[in-house]
């Protein structure tokens, strides 16, 4: 449902993502990880259309991202990182616009805002303006924006970051619950998000895609089963991987 | 391909964001006593004891001058700083279509504010005898004047995440864009032995020349074209700037 190829972005000389090439099937979750800055977040923006590859495709639902953007974007659902919202407006009158691009209109478009609010535990916000919104409001109201329209497809730039451990487990229920009938991919540095959620794991450090599997055969490549090891040993050069 | 719907959802939301701070009424109370203030007192509307708008158009220019930009700096700017830029370029709409909304929203508003300057017509019609005809082409040409000033806002706005920044751009564009239609400036330049033609070329791309044309009460299709053609060049800048530079 979902294939990336050789995907590949440079920044003038600098090379942020290297001929990354992955598919995942529905009812998967895949983990996306790396450390800061490995080019996760530059990979999702590249899946998600924000901006275009220097070269290698990514096919959503079977429409190419950059041929045929508009189509692709339809199955797609976003989160972007830090949650960004238009603060001026209301939680509700966000999520009409946001159901309005997605072209919806009168009742449904009420059942459309009305399931996602209730779906992102959002009943108790509704009317207030998002500028006043905690950080975890804030987060839940993004989500509900990227759920609004059913995605085939879900895409979350580190959905739990700066949540406390509550609101963690509440967004990590919520990916739960939607994972039998979609792709979803969350990207994340967080290692125990990987274990509670996730059925396939992709590491990718400085760019390049260095493991591609389930996090079980991923923590078994440790002696002692410890993913912070595996994870470490992936992604850290090795002259500094020596103690 | 462009969908009007979207170009709709998208003006309904940047139109109505105007008024969801103090920000629209100040702007319009601002708009409304500096033309106020520049046509009666700067432009001495009483006494030259004449019933026409010829003061108000004279002075509009520079009003736009200092309020446009304020207006538009924030179209791409702000989606830039806070980042929602992202959410919006990864909804299933086109640039375009996002980059047409926002600018049919802030011209929209300048339009309202042109429209409260009413009772400056209602003034004139109760002193005297103006010619209405005039004064239609006077705020046609006011109106097209603010869309190419609020085109070059918002190719402004997309220079740079900084709203400071696109205000300056946008005024030290739209300032020169005024100024080479100046007598002051085309007389300056006659006197530097500039060939004519040159400078008729010159003036003739001026915001100020087509619409001292306009504000005599002449309509040619060719100052109209004129003022299409300046919104439609900068809405692509904007594009290309946007396109290029969106992830920055």
């Amino acid at each position: 449902m979902l294939t990336v190829s050789n995907l590949t972005k440079n920044f003038g000389s600098i090379q942020a993502v290297k001929d990354v090439s992955f598919t995942v099937e529905k009812g998967e979750v895949l983990g996306f990880l790396g450390p800061n800055g490995a080019g996760k977040s530059t990979s999702m923006r590249m899946i998600t259309g924000f901006i275009p590859p220097t070269s290698g495709s990514a096919t959503i639902c079977g429409y190419d991202i950059v041929v045929e953007p508009v189509k692709a974007k339809q199955c797609i659902g976003y989160l972007p990182e830090n949650a960004p919202l238009y603060n001026n407006m209301k939680v509700a009158e966000f999520l009409n616009f946001i159901g309005k691009i997605r072209g919806f209109k009168g009742k449904t478009l009420k059942a459309k805002v009305d399931e996602a609010i209730a779906k992102s535990r959002l009943e108790s916000v509704y009317n207030r303006s998002i500028e006043d919104l905690s950080k975890g409001y804030r987060q839940r109201t993004c989500f509900a924006q990227a759920i609004l329209h059913d995605p085939q497809v879900l895409i979350m730039d580190e959905p739990t970051d700066g949540l406390d451990p509550n609101q963690k487990f509440v967004v990590r229920q919520m990916i739960k619950e939607m994972s039998a009938d979609k792709v979803i991919i969350i990207s994340t540095h967080i290692l125990e998000e990987v274990d509670a959620v996730c059925s396939r794991v992709i590491v990718i450090a400085d760019g390049k895609l260095v493991a591609n599997s389930t996090p079980d055969k991923l923590r078994a490549t440790d002696p002692q089963g410890r993913m912070d090891i595996v994870f470490r040993n992936l992604t850290m050069p090795e002259d500094l991987n020596n103690d | 391909m462009t969908n009007t719907r979207n170009i709709s959802t998208i003006f309904k939301r940047e139109f109505k964001s105007y008024f969801d701070s103090p920000v629209a009424y100040v702007f319009l109370v601002a708009f409304l006593v500096l033309t106020g203030v520049m046509t009666f007192i700067l432009q001495s509307y009483y006494e030259r004891r004449q019933a026409n708008l010829t003061p108000f158009f004279q002075m509009i220019p520079w009003v736009y001058l200092l309020l446009i930009p304020a207006s538009t700096m924030g179209l791409w700017a702000e989606e830039r700083r806070t980042g929602t830029i992202e959410l919006l370029l990864t909804l299933p709409v086109t640039l375009m279509e996002a980059l047409i909304g926002k600018f049919l929203a802030a011209w929209a508003f300048i339009g309202i504010a042109i429209g409260l300057t009413f009772p400056i017509v209602i003034t004139t019609a109760w002193l005297g005898d103006p010619d209405m005809g005039a004064v239609f082409c006077g705020y046609l040409g006011s109106f097209l004047l603010a869309g190419a000033c609020v085109a070059i806002g918002i190719f402004s706005s997309a220079l740079s995440r900084s709203q400071v920044i696109g205000f300056v751009i946008a005024l030290s564009i739209s300032l020169f864009m005024l100024i080479i239609g100046i007598d002051q400036v085309i007389g300056a330049l006659a006197q530097w032995r500039v060939p004519s033609r040159i400078v008729n070329g010159i003036a003739s791309l001026s915001l100020m020349q087509h619409f001292d044309a306009m504000r005599r009460g002449v309509i040619d299709f060719y100052d109209i074209g004129y003022y299409i053609g300046i919104m439609v060049f900068m809405l692509s800048a904007a594009h290309f700037v946007t396109e290029s530079r969106k992830a920055s």
